[in-house]
């Protein structure tokens, strides 16, 4: 079950120091710091901006640190109620979400990964179709609109509830378990659920952590299916919700109006504060996201 | 000779066996009948390309009209505009975010394991990570009159107010370079996964013959990594009719939606705001065909470039 542990890095002996060498590393690090700060720069003067005062924002004259800090944006962020309302949203429709994906993919892939399954060409068969065509935007719509899913709080977690690619993966896990596990677990009577939840589960808990965290970033960030399918603003998870905030804005400085100006510095805070808001929850699980999905994406390459 | 059973004991005997393991078909079968539904019904629901189906019909009742929908397609000014406008942003995410990735995953492979290594990778994974929303709303932050890269422009002696979002003409650039940075550094993952397999003797012995690092770099590292980037060179290529739905519905607003509108946001205006689902998915049909095709062409162009192997 242990696999050798990825490093994704060079041998040592490689890296003599001559004088050639030390030139090429030093340039090296240069470089790649340089690639560093193209994204780190951005991304912070985002966040410091965020805590900028109404008037530094409206002046604008920063990068790195505006000239008076505040806390007035979190405040008129939290302040309205409808942002916990769709913070509600996105964190039961993510854990429901990843809760039922994982569960629901893992019972099938336990089955596919029986040979002795009768059907199972057909099931495979099927289930590779489902990775290379789809009906595309318009049948899906007509599809979710015919279930009655439209404004309605399930289509964040139905359509979503399977993916043959996360079956695949599991499936190739669940072979490497010791068949006499299991084996001896059959001559006590144990049943194929009995195994499955007992036996399984239990020895796959990385291959699941991996699937129910990329479905977890998924779910989180997610913001098409409430665009096509959701109108109720009630049912607005935060992606949605940090959308709207931003077409507003946006809307109401392409049109130019000179009015808009006043409108445009209050909004801006608040859609930065909430930008943040929206984000935080990724960037702390962010650790232990980056432990899972090297071994996550390897698990789906390489083993075929 | 082996004398056959007559089929419909053989027929009683599978459905034996399948009784048997009830258990088994009962954790399968789940999963396949979600498949029909959420899947196969769809691919089912293209038919309505090929028909005139307005929201009273059923998708069965609606009228065949043939291909009268693809021809309206090919007149369509706003049709042909949306895949300039898809091919121009995909051209130029191919041109700068193909081989940034490689690049960048030698860079990372030359340094030596260390901290320095670790947080290099860590930040430069983070964007992936990052919605399209919220990075369209730090893009807008960021291109505003009063934002970053007026300030930065500032400082190089270029004085503007100008919100960049609202300049049409910027609009490609913004767009593909955007999904550069979001991808650049998440991009070098498989790549790097490549390289830890290179047999190190291969450089040891580079090294004998007095060859230097860029030397190394150029005739050990990238054949070795030929398979993996032509693999990702046909994805891409037969990616060039995608566009980004997420991307487009946030970045795009009045002034520049000329050159923002994509194939994906033409099929969501026409299909779900103005209701001619016929129409709109044959749109969507149509250029899903286009791109399958483009897979097969670069994967027979690849395999001749390829000494007649094929990597697909």
């Amino acid at each position: 079950m242990k696999k050798p542990k990825l490093t994704l890095s060079k041998p040592k002996s490689n890296v003599v120091q001559d004088k050639d060498s030390k030139l090429f590393n030093f340039v090296n690090m240069l470089l790649l710091l340089l690639f560093t700060l193209l994204i780190v720069v951005p991304i912070w003067n985002v966040v410091i901006s965020s805590f900028a005062s109404s008037e530094a924002l409206a002046k604008g004259d920063f990068v790195f640190l505006p000239a008076e800090l505040s806390l007035d944006n979190y405040r008129s962020v939290f302040s309205d109620t409808t942002i916990w309302s769709a913070l509600w949203i996105s964190v039961s429709k993510t854990v429901l979400g990843v809760l039922a994906h994982t569960l629901f993919c893992a019972i099938m892939a336990y089955a596919l990964s029986k040979q002795s399954l009768k059907g199972r060409p057909l099931y495979a068969t099927l289930g590779i179709i489902t990775m290379f065509f789809s009906g595309g935007m318009i049948p899906t719509y007509l599809l979710i609109k015919s279930l009655g899913l439209l404004n309605s709080f399930w289509v964040y977690v139905l359509p979503a509830l399977f993916s043959y690619y996360d079956v695949i993966i599991l499936m190739n896990f669940f072979r490497d378990v010791p068949a006499s596990l299991e084996e001896s677990a059959k001559i006590d009577g144990a049943s194929d659920w009995k195994i499955f939840t007992r036996i399984f589960v239990p020895l796959s808990k990385p291959a699941l952590a991996t699937i129910a965290m990329y479905h977890g970033v998924w779910q989180w960030n997610d913001f098409m299916t409430a665009k096509l399918y959701v109108t109720n603003k009630a049912l607005y998870p935060l992606q949605m919700k940090l959308y709207e905030i931003i077409v507003q804005s946006q809307a109401a400085s392409s049109q130019g109006l000179t009015a808009a100006v006043a409108i445009d510095t209050t909004s801006k805070g608040i859609q930065l504060a909430t930008i943040v808001v929206t984000s935080v929850p990724i960037l702390l699980i962010y650790p232990l996201l980056q432990r899972h999905f090297i071994s996550g994406m390897m698990l789906g390459a390489v083993k075929e | 000779m082996v004398k056959k059973e007559p089929i419909n004991r053989r027929l009683k005997n599978y459905w034996e066996k399948f009784g048997k393991q009830w258990q088994l078909q009962s954790m399968a079968i789940p999963g396949v009948v979600y498949m029909i539904i959420f899947n196969f019904i769809p691919i089912y629901g293209l038919v309505i390309a090929f028909k005139n189906y307005t929201v009273i019909d059923s998708i069965g009742n609606a009228d065949w009209v043939g291909w009268q929908n693809f021809e309206i397609v090919m007149k369509d000014r706003y049709f042909w505009q949306s895949v300039v406008n898809t091919l121009a942003i995909s051209g130029l995410k191919l041109l700068f975010g193909f081989v940034l990735p490689i690049i960048i995953a030698i860079m990372i492979y030359e340094l030596r394991a260390g901290v320095f290594k670790r947080v290099i990778q860590t930040i430069s994974y983070l964007p992936h990570f990052l919605s399209w929303i919220i990075l369209g709303g730090m893009l807008i932050t960021w291109f505003s009159t009063t934002g970053m890269i007026n300030q930065l422009l500032q400082m190089f002696g270029i004085v503007t107010q100008q919100n960049h979002m609202l300049d049409a003409n910027k609009y490609w650039w913004i767009a593909a370079l955007s999904d550069v940075w979001k991808e650049a550094g998440w991009g070098t993952i498989l790549y790097l996964a490549v390289m830890s397999k290179i047999d190190p003797t291969y450089y040891e012995a580079a090294k004998m013959d007095g060859a230097g690092r860029l030397r190394q770099v150029w005739s050990i590292t990238i054949p070795m990594m030929k398979s993996i980037i032509s693999l990702n060179f046909i994805l891409a290529v037969s990616g060039l009719f995608n566009s980004n739905l997420d991307q487009t519905l946030v970045l795009m607003n009045s002034q520049n939606q000329q050159k923002s509108e994509v194939i994906n946001s033409y099929v969501y205006r026409l299909g779900l705001q103005q209701g001619d689902f016929s129409y709109a998915t044959a749109v969507g049909l149509g250029v899903s065909i286009i791109s399958v095709l483009l897979l097969v062409v670069t994967n027979l162009v690849t395999k001749k470039l390829n000494d007649n192997k094929s990597v697909l």
